[in-house]
């Protein structure tokens, strides 16, 4: 809520977020670096909702590539991204929010996936069907982002800052 | 494996990573140094060789996915006793010896025992054929199937098909794979390549995303391969059953959330003809034994 209130003070803030509404996946603003400064709904993340996310296969599937501290009870975590038990030590959360947004803009031969995004898609299909998709809707919801933001804003290590 | 052992197997990957702390690795190096593959005691498998010219800045050195696996699943496709596919061979070499359609012949009525009339065979498919088409193996044996025996196609992806393929695999075990890249081949090539590099789906992932820069590491539960094609058709053991080229393509592509391309198409032809010549220099295994 401060921080709401510190930018509506720098008059940046969108007025969709004041009202409520969701920044559309077209509609995300990135800065030169890849990171997205504005919440995509205004309403603050669910860390736990955002552990459900990053550790289900049809979610954010997270977990398919990376380890982290905070799944390392539950089995078959990959190794393909880096390790994120300290992530919030290296990126604060507009960096951490462009990289689960679309990692392009920050990694720009990234092998991850963009979870908030529609555009320059191939073949896109319907899930893990084969078929084609019904309509291109983001891997991600606005907020299932936002919580899997505010989890990896949990995992920071302390000594490492 | 039943499920109980494959949970085992899953679990103590999960305590080797934990063991490792799960750093990545690297990719492109020889994943199990020193282990050797010979079938049967008798029967020497290339499982790693040079890469090819063309793949220059890509790979280095190419190595089979049996390097990847497990120790347990390794020694399956060492022993043919122990092999699984071995029965659908079997049944693939009745297949062949079987009078049927109009015409009265079987396919040894013109090509002979299998292992004679199929060797080396398997180790130059897909290739392009007397009127510039490419083929897969699965479209030489309904040729035969349809134009000189008067018989029925198999369908692609079904078990008598599978039986066929894994048996004229067999012909070629140990040789070095060898398909054509040039030539007439090359437009196909081209686009098969250019196919391996395109992120497909709403992953945006390619071929080359876990199977050229990611080999070596663990996608969930998977140690990735370079995705090599040398053991196929292959027995999986998570599927109970053989495996053809095409369904796995399409299973991967599947996985990336992307509409598949069908089996059988020329798009999948395509990639299968530049998927097997990022394995030429490793030996056909025959029919290989993966997870």
């Amino acid at each position: 809520m401060r921080k709401l209130f510190v930018l509506c003070t720098a008059g940046v803030v969108f007025i969709p977020s004041m009202l409520g509404a969701e920044t559309a996946p077209q509609d995300v603003v990135f800065t030169e670096h890849g990171a997205v400064e504005e919440s995509l709904t205004g309403v603050p993340g669910d860390p736990e909702n955002g552990l459900k996310i990053a550790t289900t296969k049809k979610k954010g599937n997270c977990m398919a590539c990376h380890t982290a501290k905070g799944w390392e009870h539950m089995p078959l975590h990959g190794n393909i991204g880096p390790n994120l038990s300290d992530v919030a030590n290296r990126h604060d959360e507009a960096e951490l929010r462009g990289i689960v947004v679309n990692a392009k803009h920050t990694f720009h031969d990234t092998v991850m996936p963009s979870f908030y995004n529609v555009d320059n898609l191939i073949r896109p299909g319907d899930g893990f069907t084969g078929k084609p998709a019904k309509e291109i809707k983001p891997l991600l919801s606005a907020q299932e982002v936002e919580d899997v933001v505010a989890l990896l804003k949990t995992f920071k290590e302390s000594g490492s800052e | 494996m039943n499920f109980r052992a494959r949970t085992a197997a899953g679990l103590a990957v999960a305590a080797l990573l934990a063991i490792a702390g799960a750093a990545r690795a690297e990719s492109n190096v020889d994943p199990n140094p020193g282990v050797e593959l010979v079938i049967n005691g008798d029967t020497p498998i290339t499982v790693r060789a040079k890469a090819p010219d063309y793949l220059e800045g890509h790979l280095d050195n190419i190595y089979s996915g049996w390097l990847y696996r497990i120790e347990s699943t390794r020694a399956m496709e060492a022993d043919d006793f122990e092999n699984p596919a071995i029965t659908f061979v079997e049944e693939g070499i009745d297949a062949w010896n079987t009078v049927e359609g109009t015409e009265g012949k079987s396919c040894a009525s013109c090509h002979g025992d299998i292992s004679e009339g199929m060797k080396g065979v398997r180790a130059r498919m897909p290739a392009v054929n007397e009127n510039g088409e490419l083929w897969s193996l699965e479209d030489y044996i309904n040729n035969c199937r349809v134009n000189r025996m008067g018989a029925e196609p198999y369908k692609w992806d079904k078990g008598p098909m599978k039986n066929m393929t894994a048996a004229i695999s067999m012909q070629s075990r140990g040789m070095p794979m060898n398909v054509a890249v040039d030539g007439p081949a090359a437009p196909f090539w081209e686009r098969g390549r250019d196919m391996y590099y395109t992120r497909y789906g709403l992953l945006q992932l390619s071929c080359a995303s876990c199977h050229e820069k990611n080999n070596n590491n663990y996608i969930r539960g998977d140690h990735l391969s370079q995705g090599q094609i040398v053991g196929f058709p292959t027995y999986r053991l998570k599927k109970g059953g053989l495996v053809s080229i095409h369904n796995r393509l399409k299973g991967c592509i599947r996985d990336t959330r992307a509409e598949t391309f069908p089996i059988g198409s020329q798009e999948l032809r395509e990639l299968e003809l530049y998927v097997a010549s990022r394995g030429n220099g490793l030996s056909v295994e025959g029919v290989a034994v993966r997870p």
